[in-house]
């Protein structure tokens, strides 16, 4: 395994580097304040009714019993919501969501009603004694046949809504690629499914909702992943003044994209607030946030390959059916229904590409979140990615030798795809021999010889991946009209300590110390030396939040240019001191220093006391060093990366086992390599999850079936092989310091690595393709040859 | 938090003030042992019992003890004991097979031999260990106590003879000469129920196989002991063909449902399998062939 350990104190960076997180000794002392740790004075409880049945219209609601229980506070239906105009509530694609159902329910729990409650205990209590007359519906599960003609229309709702269609969506010529496909050497067609998965971040989601009764002003400590596009929202929705609205995100437990949405219970506990004048808290239990939460992926991709005998790839194209469930929820900049799902084209010089795609309604929870996926790139990697082995599977080549035939060479960067997206930087060779020369491939393979005489299984697999994060270009990026672009405020104190204010809010990833580092590596200052703070809306310049691997390109490249602005002002500061002009001057990384003359310095520490302290500061120089920016991304940056899996399967059993997983990423210039790898190690564990065990799946009834952790599995150390991780460094060329973002790479990369690598395995049972989770029932299945879809 | 509907709480202190609460309270009362399968069902709101007995204070029920022809376990004997205990690994290897593919370390400290027993669930791994081991219940009330073999002890899917007033205390498992056992298991992940598990348990008189047991877990309504598999190990010499043949008895006598975990076909499958390798292994132990 790669070392993971800190360098000893005096070898701590003052900028990139390897440094232990600072947030950490509050996080493993069990120190940390989240959202179910906050107390307030009178703060009652709520908890929601959900429907028992996937489509059902409601009947009637009897309240009463929960009203007379005697901890009981209020009992609010969506009826009652109605009436002040709030049951329904937009989601982040301009469709709308029932807050509180009003005329029928469209999930499997479904919110229905809540109740507020002294304690949490009566809270759930009560819900027992809340009796609702359901008329069964027919509900829409097969996404295959949501568009038949006599199914049951979901969203009638929706004004003239005579089918399930949400929308359609193409990308790259059509034409063009059918030309391509028409004239090949060889077509390989394949329908490849990625399944619904579940972020299932450690911490659910839930709130403290205050609303303050004489000034109005609402606070709500949330499990959001995006303070400042949340607290905008809710000024649009509900008509609150924006700046009576706080809202604090404190510590967050894991998010992968779940706590990006606006949830019903958000907006409950604030109405609950709003109505009774106390503080009201909401937090999920663990079957509320699997069953009913931002579900993501839920592709079925018909796809196809042409290339020529020899393996020179000329196009790929394919369709798509999206299953979006009973609301659209899903989370991506407007303009990107599919997300961007338009990267299918992979890391590979084609001649064409073109995908379509339908996106449907069905009785399932809502949703279609960016979990680690980069909105979407998840599934187009993956398809990918299994179109190139099932190419070569066809072709008889070793897929290793068709990738590196087909990579894209460093000389056409910034390489515009068939699909338009322009690749800002890569070197995709280097990495991809790196791999293999960690993996020690040419013997793997010999190994894989030997065995297969003898009858045992064992699999390589590969995925070469390009990601596109780091949303986004105001002109082309937003989130319902919120433009995707980050402040960021740089104040250095007096003494010469700092502390940055950032609009993104770290889940877990280290923000604390990767922006200290950051900001340490511009102006010299020791990372310990400068406070990071993050997810208050109060106290924090507006941006769009950390998804989609954001935080590093967009609020990292803002707050090396802030820290710049600071820098220049210090300069000339520094020239007044030293009497000498800007000119003159070098910077030491913490001190100026007259060139020619190194003996005469001021340190930033010094620099920074000036411009706090009295005498005079050069003419049209203000008092204080402090700056404030709005970074706005040139382009996404495109981070890459090389994977090798090697498993076993047992015949007998068909269990997998991933013995060996080497991952080699180039995510740009590194701020603090022991981040990156932890990292890598997080999204190469939920890859383990995603391509062997883990699907939200349903019954015939739309029953969810993965309401537990015992239903829906996590991966554990056991199933893990001692990742094997190293990297390779092309910097962005837009990026101010060059990052390209790391926190969804593994995520994306991981499960085509995977599953090749099984259906590598199984090429002696002549499988070619299989569906993920890779069960050992699935996997059995499919060497029987009876592989089924997993939908 | 899921949080489980009201309920009264009692400890017990001795097995007789257990049984008396049990039955001074009836129907509506559970006791509860390590706690791992009931809490979860009272948080799901699965299980609503009006009163908690905890039995947890009842050392006298913490043993596992050596007599002249059995072993006898006390049904408060954590996993974590059954796993460490070098007597049991001695004479019954199956059990440190088994509990080392039983949840975590977490449970494993908490949860009981009795718990998992009266737990019934179709797919407990020490129902088919016991089952395996043709062990018996002892099972006390106010007026005494009766033995009851594994077979009668689970009467259906998480339903067993215990009555209402009574009490499982012990597990006691016939000590047999030149045995072998063993335990194979397969699952999607560490800690996760069986998709299907096979324990076998066999005795040998010299180079034949004088008899042999088959748990199975997983594969049906209750956890059950295949009886044809006893017929077809009386009196046999071990060999590849005699473990396919059990294997296949194994299968054919199963009724596994498709679920999450696998289809019928594979856990079938897997009920022919993981019966010959654990059969394989039972008697290589028996023969001391595997430590």
């Amino acid at each position: 395994m790669t070392t993971t350990e800190a360098p000893p104190e005096q070898e701590r960076p003052i900028g990139f580097g390897r440094l232990l997180r600072k947030e950490d000794p509050r996080l493993i002392r069990g120190m940390g304040n989240f959202v179910d740790d906050i107390q307030l004075p009178g703060m009652l409880h709520l908890a929601i009714l959900r429907s028992p049945m996937a489509h059902a219209r409601i009947v009637s609601i009897d309240t009463s019993a929960a009203q007379a229980h005697p901890k009981v506070v209020a009992v609010i239906t969506g009826a009652d919501l109605a009436e002040q105009g709030l049951a329904w509530m937009p989601t982040l694609s301009n469709d709308t969501q029932a807050v509180l159902a009003t005329d029928k329910v469209r999930f499997q729990h479904q919110e229905v009603a809540f109740v507020v409650a002294e304690d949490r205990y009566s809270a759930r209590d009560a819900l027992e004694l809340i009796v609702v007359d359901y008329e069964r519906l027919d509900p829409v599960i097969d996404v295959r046949t949501a568009l038949n003609p006599d199914t049951p229309v979901i969203r009638d709702d929706l004004e003239g809504k005579t089918d399930n269609h949400i929308f359609d969506w193409e990308t790259g010529d059509e034409a063009a690629t059918a030309e391509v496909f028409n004239n090949a050497d060889v077509v390989v067609s394949e329908e490849i499914i990625y399944p619904r998965v579940h972020p299932a971040p450690m911490e659910t989601c839930g709130c403290v909702a205050d609303v303050e009764r004489v000034s109005g002003k609402l606070t709500l400590w949330c499990t959001t992943q995006a303070p400042h596009a949340h607290r905008t929202v809710y000024a649009l929705v509900a008509g609150l003044p924006e700046h009576k609205i706080r809202i604090i995100a404190p510590d967050i437990g894991g998010g992968f994209g779940n706590k990006v949405p606006i949830y019903p219970g958000y907006v409950c506990a604030i109405v609950a607030s709003l109505v009774i004048g106390k503080p009201v808290k909401w937090v999920e239990d663990r079957t509320e946030n699997l069953v009913s939460t931002g579900f993501a992926r839920d592709y079925i991709m018909k796809a196809e390959i042409a290339a020529t005998k020899e393996g020179k790839i000329l196009a790929v194209r394919s369709d798509v059916l999206a299953d979006h469930g009973a609301f659209n929820g899903v989370a991506a900049p407007v303009k990107y229904p599919a997300g961007f799902f338009g990267v299918f084209t992979g890391s590979y010089d084609l001649e064409a590409a073109h995908a379509k795609m339908t996106a449907v309604y069905t009785n399932k929870a809502p949703g279609g979140v960016a979990y680690a996926c980069s909105f979407r790139i998840t599934e187009a990697v993956y398809m990918v990615e299994r179109l190139v082995d099932c190419l070569a599977y066809e072709l008889e080549m070793d897929p290793v030798e068709l990738r590196l035939k087909n990579l894209l060479k460093p000389e056409q960067f910034p390489y515009t795809t068939k699909t338009g997206w322009v690749y800002d930087s890569g070197n995709y060779e280097p990495t991809m021999r790196k791999a293999m020369e960690i993996a020690g491939y040419e013997e793997l393979r010999r190994e894989q010889a030997e065995k297969r005489e003898r009858g045992e299984l064992m699999g390589i697999g590969v995925s070469f991946f390009t990601e596109a994060v780091g949303a986004g270009p105001r002109k082309d990026m937003d989130i319902l009209g919120l433009g995707m672009a980050d402040g960021c405020e740089l104040r250095i104190h007096p003494t010469g300590k700092a502390v940055v204010r950032l609009s993104v809010k770290s889940q877990g990833q280290g923000h604390e110390t990767t922006f200290a580092q950051i900001v340490a590596e511009e102006i010299g200052i020791p990372p310990e030396d400068i406070e990071v703070l993050e997810g208050d809306t109060d106290n924090t310049p507006f941006g769009l939040g950390t998804y989609g691997s954001r935080s590093t390109p967009v609020s990292g490249a803002a707050a090396a240019l802030v820290t710049r602005k600071v820098r220049d002002k210090a300069q000339i500061i520094a020239s007044g001191m030293l009497e000498v002009s800007v000119a003159d001057l070098e910077w030491n990384k913490g001190s100026f220093s007259v060139k020619g003359d190194p003996s005469k310095s001021v340190t930033i520490q010094e620099i920074a006391m000036r411009a706090h302290g009295a005498g005079d500061l050069p003419e049209g120089i203000e008092g204080g060093l402090e700056a404030q920016i709005c970074y706005n991304p040139s382009n996404l940056t495109y981070p890459f990366g090389a994977y090798i899996c090697v498993v076993d399967i047992d015949p007998g059993t068909a269990v997998v086992k991933v013995r060996r997983f080497i991952a080699v990423d180039d995510c740009g210039t590194q701020i603090n390599p022991m981040i990156i790898e932890g990292q890598v190690h997080g999204g190469l564990t939920d890859g383990v999850g995603m391509a062997l065990m883990q699907m939200i799946s349903f019954d015939e009834d739309g029953n969810c079936l993965a309401g537990s952790l015992m239903d829906y599995l996590i991966p554990t150390a056991l199933e893990t092989p001692d990742w094997e991780t190293d990297s390779t460094v092309t910097p962005s060329p837009h990026h101010p310091i060059g990052a390209k973002g790391i926190g969804e790479s593994a995520t994306v990369g991981s499960p085509p690595a995977i599953v090749n690598a099984v259906v590598d395995a199984l090429k002696p049972y002549g499988v070619r393709h299989a569906d993920m989770p890779l069960t050992p029932s699935r996997v059995w299945e499919a060497m029987q040859g009876n592989h089924t879809p997993p939908i | 938090m899921q949080v489980p509907a009201p309920f009264e709480y009692e400890r017990a202190t001795t097995v007789e003030h257990a049984i008396a609460l049990r039955e001074r309270l009836g129907e509506e009362a559970r006791f509860i042992a390590g706690g791992h399968s009931l809490l979860p069902m009272m948080k799901l709101r699965l299980a609503n019992p009006e009163y908690l007995i905890d039995i947890n204070d009842l050392t006298e029920l913490f043993y596992i003890s050596e007599e002249s022809d059995e072993i006898r376990i006390g049904a408060m004997t954590r996993h974590r004991e059954l796993l460490d205990s070098e007597l049991l690994a001695q004479y019954f290897p199956i059990f440190r097979d088994a509990e080392k593919v039983i949840a975590d370390p977490v449970v494993r400290n908490r949860g009981t031999l009795g718990g998992s027993l009266c737990q019934a669930d179709p797919s407990e791994d020490l129902s088919a260990v016991c089952n395996a081991l043709d062990a018996s219940c002892v099972i006390k009330s106010t007026t005494g106590e009766r033995i009851v073999s594994m077979s009668d002890f689970h009467v259906g899917p998480y339903e067993t003879a215990v009555g209402p007033a009574e009490m499982l205390t012990e597990i006691r498992f016939p000590l047999k000469a030149n045995a072998g056992s063993a335990y194979e298991k397969v699952e999607r992940r560490a800690g996760d129920w069986a998709v299907v598990s096979a324990g076998a348990a066999v005795w040998m008189d010299g180079d034949r196989i004088a008899g042999g047991r088959v748990g199975l877990a997983a594969v049906g309504p209750n956890t059950t002991l295949i009886g044809p598999v006893s017929e077809a190990l009386d009196n046999v010499v071990p060999s590849e063909e005699l473990y396919q043949l059990v294997g296949d008895i194994a299968a054919a006598n199963c009724s596994p449902q498709t679920d999450q975990r696998g289809t019928e076909a594979y856990k079938t499958h897997l009920a022919m399998e993981l019966t010959r390798r654990s059969l394989r292994r039972a008697v290589a132990r028996a023969q001391g062939q595997e430590a």
